[in-house]
């Protein structure tokens, strides 16, 4: 990275760090006040109990780290109080979900672009799918589908497929339409079927289009995966962690949480960057 | 046209054989459930075929509307007799018919829950996390060096699972709104920074060179420049910010509450098996999202009249 990148970045990161340091003075002297008064007062003593305390309303970047990697790598992984297992159980109905909203986004886009009649009747329904809060009413809909009796991934994975595939729909419809006349007109030269044209021209072409959504997607299916765990007192799964937390007062492990989530959501997003990179460098694009 | 009225007679002749083979046990069977795949498959096909013709019959101007209006009831009235035909227990879904009922008796706890979540918690977070994302654009418009330091971080924010720190902020502001506004305000002022930010640099560098000849300053360039520039990916910001302000708040509520809300009511109406109270308060949330998103579709119409997109 060049450094008048670099810079900047780094600037606001530490700046960030450095706020989040002095903000855990004031945010839990309603714990620290009288320890610091017993042990002497000062400014040392100060900061040692305010970045030390054990369930903090504010708790200091070194406790998060120390925390995550107390849950991650000093325990066995598939035991219950390893993040990396909880973390499995939602990515593992992420990405289910994020399978099945991609395809259904895909054939929905197929299906628009080809069917004029089509795109009256369904376009203006998958734009109003996306005003219900769907994120706000998963937990309903996760207790209802529970009692149909499917199995518990493919309940969560429904609610990840939900919010996954209007983007990818959206973005499908417009890269599959972005072939110019020029090019379609050859086609029809050719005498290209429509399947042809599909094969050949729209969906190479709409690949760009593809990946973007897809960004965008597979972070609102890690989103819907989490918030799908919060009801039913689930047991497993970065979600529950999070209702766990929030009931004993476990401030530490909600944040170590959030930040293993983040971590994951990250990666996903930057994998999918890697694919696009490499996949559109084979087709002949200039980056 | 003779297609599509012969796809749509064989779509209800197909839906309604379905419709008569329930078994109607209860609790259903697995031969149920494949049926009522069946249903919502045929009855998809009914409802569009039915819209097709109306697209073939009806003139232009007409259809824009028509057709997805078409589309809708033919859903809900498939939706009102699958429930009907199948004996499906109201606890997994209730009818169309009965969340109106329930719609209607219950509006004073719907009107309490509304005044709670939507005016305390979802408008006053909007509005706070869309300005202050706005004005944080406009200092990092000017100051290159945070810009270049807050964008990469923005962009990362906006991918993460933001709904988690909920529990957090309960725990900071208390049960009550102020903490479910606080989740909206974090919620909405990413996205509002990002598309601004955007928006700010997509005027053309030919009306940037034309002002710069002016000697126009940078409030002025913004104000007759660049502002109406970025207008497209700010309202663009304000209806994503929209939906996301109603999932903050709601989902805020799960994680503690006062006895009042939209979040609250839905829960603890699926502890009681009271669908019909969930389908009412999602009915509302429904048509609250549309209402604002048309409201910010109409505003933006009048704002940015000049866009491609809404010139004939």
């Amino acid at each position: 990275m060049k450094i008048e990148r670099a810079l900047p970045l780094l600037t606001v990161t530490l700046a960030i760090i450095i706020a989040w340091y002095l903000a855990c003075v004031p945010m839990n002297a309603v714990l620290t006040t009288n320890k610091i008064v017993t042990a002497g007062g000062g400014w040392w003593n100060t900061l040692a109990f305010s970045w030390n305390e054990i369930r903090p309303v504010l708790p200091s970047p070194h406790q998060v780290v120390r925390e995550i990697w107390n849950t991650v790598f000093a325990v066995e992984p598939w035991s219950n109080k390893s993040l990396l297992f909880h973390l499995w159980v939602t990515l593992s109905s992420t990405l289910v979900g994020f399978v099945m909203g991609g395809l259904l986004g895909i054939l929905l886009a197929i299906g628009i672009v080809h069917v004029g009649s089509l795109e009256k009747s369904l376009m203006p329904w998958v734009i109003a799918s996306q005003t219900i809060p769907i994120l706000a009413i998963a937990p309903m809909l996760i207790v209802v589908l529970g009692k149909t009796g499917l199995p518990d991934i493919f309940t969560k994975a429904t609610i990840s497929a939900y919010l996954c595939f209007f983007p990818v729909t959206i973005g499908m419809v417009k890269g599959l339409r972005s072939p110019d006349v020029m090019q379609q007109d050859l086609m029809r030269t050719y005498n290209a079927s429509a399947s042809q044209t599909l094969w050949k021209l729209r969906l190479p072409a709409s690949l760009p289009f593809l990946f973007a959504s897809l960004k965008v997607s597979v972070a609102i299916a890690l989103t819907g995966a989490i918030v799908a765990e919060l009801p039913t007192g689930a047991v497993a799964g970065i979600g529950a962690r999070l209702l766990n937390g929030s009931y004993y007062g476990q401030t530490l492990q909600i944040w170590a949480a959030l930040f293993v989530a983040a971590f994951a959501a990250a990666t996903l997003v930057w994998l999918l960057g890697g694919l696009e990179r490499s996949s559109l460098k084979r087709m002949g694009a200039h980056s | 046209m003779t297609r599509a009225i012969a796809i749509f007679m064989a779509a209800i002749v197909c839906a309604s054989l379905v419709a008569l083979s329930f078994s109607g046990a209860n609790p259903p069977t697995g031969q149920d459930w494949a049926l009522s795949l069946a249903f919502v498959i045929t009855s998809w096909m009914a409802a569009w075929s039915f819209s097709w013709i109306a697209d073939l019959t009806l003139p232009e101007n007409l259809s824009q509307f028509l057709v997805p209006a078409l589309f809708g009831v033919g859903v809900v009235a498939a939706w009102q007799v699958y429930v009907h035909a199948s004996h499906i227990p109201v606890v997994l879904l209730p009818a169309p018919s009965q969340i109106a009922a329930k719609f209607a008796s219950a509006l004073p706890t719907l009107g309490a829950d509304f005044v709670q979540t939507i005016l305390r918690a979802v408008i006053p977070g909007w509005l706070m996390g869309c300005g202050a994302g706005f004005l944080t654009a406009l200092v990092c418009d000017k100051y290159d060096f945070l810009k270049r330091g807050l964008l990469p971080l923005g962009n990362l924010v906006a991918a993460l699972p933001i709904v988690g720190v909920a529990p957090i902020l309960v725990m900071w502001f208390g049960f009550d709104w102020p903490s479910k506004a606080a989740m909206v305000v974090v919620m909405t002022f990413f996205p509002m920074l990002i598309n601004t930010l955007a928006g700010l640099s997509a005027a053309g560098n030919m009306e940037r060179d034309l002002l710069n000849s002016y000697a126009a300053n940078w409030p002025t360039t913004l104000l007759k420049l660049r502002l109406p520039a970025a207008m497209p990916f700010i309202f663009n910001a304000l209806k994503i910010n929209s939906t996301l302000a109603m999932i903050g708040a709601i989902v805020a509520e799960f994680f503690g509450t006062p006895i009042v809300g939209m979040g609250f009511r839905m829960s603890t109406e699926v502890g009681r098996q009271g669908l019909d109270m969930v389908w009412a308060e999602i009915a509302m949330a429904a048509m609250t999202g549309s209402f604002f998103y048309g409201c910010l579709a109409l505003l933006e119409r009048k704002v940015t009249f000049w866009h491609p997109s809404y010139r004939r």
